[in-house]
């Protein structure tokens, strides 16, 4: 079996699982945030009236809230989801709850590893599509709305459908200037944004063992855009060391059987890799950064839980550095932790020194809610995940999805620009 | 089940364009409602009538887990979408929150269903009849387990 074939048959308590078999599984660990937090309590809402028993969870310790999507509160709607979350810890004894300015706090994907909640072997489950980006530390980590997260509060199990896995393989080390949200964007464009329907997105290889976990992250992290159940990266020693750095104990690996099955297997050779662009409005809609020279841009942002690790405001940062922005420039640290080491390592005052203008964590631009939506006919190069109609703003604006480094080019230019060509 | 249809002629029906990012702070499901299909088609709420289906191409329900797409299109009539596929984390809310029935069919199926037609779905004999065209067409059976929830009207009732 391979890693996800076995952490499933480990948690559905069977000896084991072949693709397509349907099991109810145990969950290890739960994440619900300011949207579907508030959307499990209506669907609590509607059990009790049914007569279901609502009122203890399954095992509060396996549960965290993070507060992401509407903070700071725009206005009093959001504000009062927030009230329901604190309600809601306080109620059930949830004790992990990230709060907006108390303390470590940031978008939820951030705090699954940076917090270092979730472990090689585990089956966690969020209620947020891009729960698949905690999959690089070597968990099957998935994505379910209200109901099913509901479900999994009060019962500690869901159901799956056993997935197929595509192995997608690299050999050797990406080259200077691309970086791995340029190798999940050539992925999505080869494959199509429903390529990896319902199956598993497994990464390996040379040029895999080479990077860093917070690379890793943005690959997992864009499966959910090829349609993947889920997104993993099998854990070694940098996975232990990134999770013991994070306050982790008694870490331990768990791994897939050296000879199991793929599906369908897919290699990259990384010296090939070029600085890429998902043009809108689909993250498949790719092409090489050079070929989209003459795009003039609105806006650069760089944040989310795709763009704005530490790793991510590093690579920005260096092409920043005693440099200009041209166009409106947002910088948005993904947590409190990767803003606290940004500032502590002198990468804030880089940014603002450029001009850029530095936010707190937040979803809020990235999902078009609020702290810097686009105007209609605006264009954005942005280091986040999705590029939809109206995903970070109005129906008729335009975002170009990028690496850091090509983002903080073309804040640079004003124009879509690869890192490569920068003077 | 019998009603109407309201087509999309495209794939990648997104889960931002059937309720967009800045509505996920709201809970109450009439409210959802008036914003269905806003960013594609900002009159849809008031053109869809209680019972409709909406018919569309492959992808459908892409993006995000917000379960505010199917209630949405749930509490506006929506009681079935007719795709040629979906993204995984729609259907399986349409389904285990007993919204609305995601039924796939195949291309020249989705071809031929027109705008306005009058259909009728049996999903106990995989069979879509449409009334207007007088044409019979199979849709794609649910799986055992999706049948039961279904049959069962929900996660929670199926479980039960």
């Amino acid at each position: 079996m391979n890693i996800t074939e076995k952490i499933l048959a480990r948690a559905s308590d069977k000896n084991t699982v072949s693709p397509d078999d349907i099991i109810f599984a145990k969950v290890d660990k739960v994440m619900v945030h300011d949207v579907s937090g508030p959307g499990v309590l209506k669907v609590f809402d509607k059990l009790q009236k049914q007569g279901i028993d609502t009122s203890k969870l399954y095992d509060p310790t396996k549960v965290w809230i993070a507060e992401d999507h509407f903070v700071p509160s725009a206005e009093k709607i959001s504000a009062e989801n927030i009230v329901k979350l604190s309600n809601f810890s306080k109620k059930y004894g949830i004790k992990k709850h990230f709060k907006y300015g108390l303390g470590q706090y940031g978008i939820c994907h951030t705090l699954s590893h940076e917090e270092a909640l979730v472990n090689p072997g585990d089956l966690y489950v969020g209620g947020d599509s891009h729960t698949n980006t905690t999959g690089a530390l070597g968990a099957f980590a998935c994505g379910l709305g209200h109901t099913d997260i509901a479900y999994v509060l009060l019962n500690g199990e869901i159901w799956f459908k056993v997935p197929e896995t595509y192995y997608f393989k690299l050999n050797g080390k990406l080259p200077p200037h691309v970086m791995a949200k340029d190798f999940i964007l050539q992925i999505i464009g080869d494959i199509g944004n429903d390529g990896a329907a319902y199956n598993t997105m497994q990464f390996g290889g040379t040029g895999i063992d080479e990077m860093s976990v917070e690379s890793r992250l943005t690959l997992a992290n864009m499966t959910t855009e090829a349609g993947a159940k889920n997104g993993i990266i099998e854990s070694d020693e940098k996975t232990v060391e990134y999770l013991n750095e994070r306050g982790a104990t008694n870490v331990s690996q768990f791994h897939g059987d050296a000879d199991a099955d793929y599906s369908k297997i897919f290699e990259y050779e990384a010296s090939e890799l070029e600085p890429t662009v998902a043009k809108p409005f689909s993250p498949d809609n790719i092409s090489v950064a050079r070929e989209l020279s003459s795009i003039e841009l609105d806006k650069s942002y760089i944040g989310s839980c795709t763009g704005a690790k530490y790793e991510d405001l590093l690579a920005a940062a260096k092409i920043l550095k005693g440099r200009q922005v041209k166009i409106r420039t947002e910088v948005l640290p993904a947590a409190i932790s990767i803003y606290r080491k940004a500032l502590k390592n002198g990468l804030i005052e880089i940014f603002l020194d450029a001009g850029a203008t530095v936010g707190p964590p937040t979803c809020g631009a990235c999902c078009g809610a609020h702290m810097g939506v686009l105007a209609k006919d605006e264009i954005c190069v942005s280091t986040t995940n999705r590029n939809f109609p109206g995903r970070m703003g109005h129906v008729e604006s335009q975002t170009y999805l990028a690496s850091p480094q090509v983002a903080a080019a073309s804040a640079v230019t004003g124009k879509i620009t690869d890192p490569r060509d920068l003077n | 089940m019998i009603g109407n249809v309201i087509k999309y002629e495209r794939d990648n029906i997104d889960t931002d364009v059937i309720i967009p990012g800045t509505y996920l702070k709201i809970h109450d499901y009439n409210e959802l409602a008036t914003h269905a299909m806003e960013g594609l088609d900002p009159e849809f709420p008031s053109k869809v009538k209680d019972g409709d289906f909406i018919v569309a191409g492959k992808n459908f329900g892409c993006g995000s887990s917000r379960e505010h797409a199917p209630i949405a299109l749930s509490t506006c009539g929506i009681k079935a979408v007719i795709a040629i596929s979906f993204a995984r984390i729609f259907y399986r809310n349409s389904v285990d929150g007993a919204f609305l029935l995601p039924i796939e069919v195949d291309d020249e199926t989705y071809r031929k269903i027109a705008n306005s037609d009058q259909l009728e779905i049996n999903i106990e004999k995989n069979e879509i009849k449409n009334i207007t065209k007088n044409e019979t067409y199979a849709m794609k059976p649910f799986s055992e387990i999706i049948a039961k929830i279904i049959a069962a009207g929900g996660l929670f009732k199926y479980k039960k």
